[in-house]
């Protein structure tokens, strides 16, 4: 019965119209220690198709294109680093404590200038009082000459007497 | 989709990829290439795999086309590595030890069916897919299936059969 069976599998194995089912069937009795004589050949077959489903992909497969996408724009990440340590600071600018400071350094210094430039003025006032006495004196030597004209001129009168 | 995601979601059926590639390419270290350059492939498109319905089917059409344009090829440019290693039948003694080994034989009676047979007993007697599935993926009516599948059945049994009874020839 089950032979008259399995060979009716087979005829329609080979026609194509098995279900899976049926043929999960012939596999297993094919797989199976007690077939048939006759059927002995069609063995070799099933057995190779059972043994073939337990072939299996040992390799790995490298999936790492991110990976190495990232390893790409460390070095770029590095430089960004590198120049926003150097620029930031300069832009970030003083903090208030320092800008206090340097007002007040400011204010020493014009305080400072302004003594200097208070002395200039000192030393220039006497200056001028100096170009004062630079006119006087000048203004001696012109009455001076005048009066070396003067006695040029008595000179004569008393030559004309 | 994260990698974990994908593997998870390949894990099922790489297996299926590669014997398939095998079973075409026949050599397992260009079969195992091959099945790289697929999972690959499926990778770096992995923003579109949701919108595939079924990525298995999917890939088994993939492979499919793969290894046919890989044999194409090949055969274009004669570098027949392949099947080089299966070629040398002049041998009697190796010939009988390879008869003995029928499970083998089998493998190699496979191997001289016509490449869209192989694909179809690969897929239904190896894979177990539906006929459905197979004519999604081969692109066929099931009833050209059934019948290249018939035929490449066919084959297999007479060959066996002759191995059987007359030994091998």
């Amino acid at each position: 019965m089950v032979l008259n069976n399995i060979e009716k599998l087979i005829e329609k194995y080979h026609n194509a119209e098995t279900s899976l089912h049926e043929e999960a069937q012939l596999k297993s009795y094919f797989n199976g220690d007690n077939v048939a004589p006759h059927l002995e050949h069609y063995k070799p077959m099933f057995q190779y198709f059972s043994l073939s489903q337990k072939e299996q992909y040992t390799k790995d497969v490298p999936l790492n294109t991110k990976k190495t996408k990232l390893y790409q724009w460390i070095s770029v990440a590095a430089v960004a680093v590198l120049m926003i340590g150097l620029v930031v600071p300069s832009f970030m600018g003083p903090t208030e404590q320092e800008k206090r400071e340097a007002l007040l350094v400011y204010n020493q210094t014009m305080e400072a200038l302004s003594i200097i430039s208070l002395g200039m003025n000192e030393g220039k006032q006497q200056f001028n009082n100096l170009a004062l006495v630079g006119d006087n004196i000048e203004e001696g030597v012109q009455q001076a000459s005048k009066l070396g004209e003067f006695s040029t001129m008595t000179n004569k009168i008393l030559k004309n007497k | 989709m994260k990698q974990a995601d994908f593997v998870s979601l390949v894990m099922p059926f790489k297996d299926k990829v590669f014997r398939l590639a095998k079973r075409l390419l026949v050599s397992r270290e260009e079969a195992e290439d091959a099945t790289q350059e697929i999972l690959l492939k499926l990778w770096k498109n992995n923003k579109k795999i949701g919108d595939y319905k079924n990525v298995e089917a999917f890939s088994m059409t993939m492979t499919k086309n793969f290894c046919l344009d890989r044999l194409k090829s090949k055969q274009a440019s004669n570098l027949k590595i392949v099947h080089s290693n299966y070629t040398d039948n002049n041998s009697s003694l190796q010939h009988q030890v390879e008869a003995k080994d029928s499970v083998d034989w089998v493998s190699k009676i496979m191997e001289d069916l016509p490449e869209q047979q192989k694909i179809i007993v690969q897929l239904r007697d190896i894979e177990e897919y539906d006929y459905e599935e197979i004519a999604k993926m081969l692109d066929m009516n099931e009833t050209a299936i059934r019948v290249n599948l018939s035929r490449a059945r066919k084959t297999i049994r007479e060959k066996l059969t002759n191995t059987h009874q007359h030994g091998i020839k």
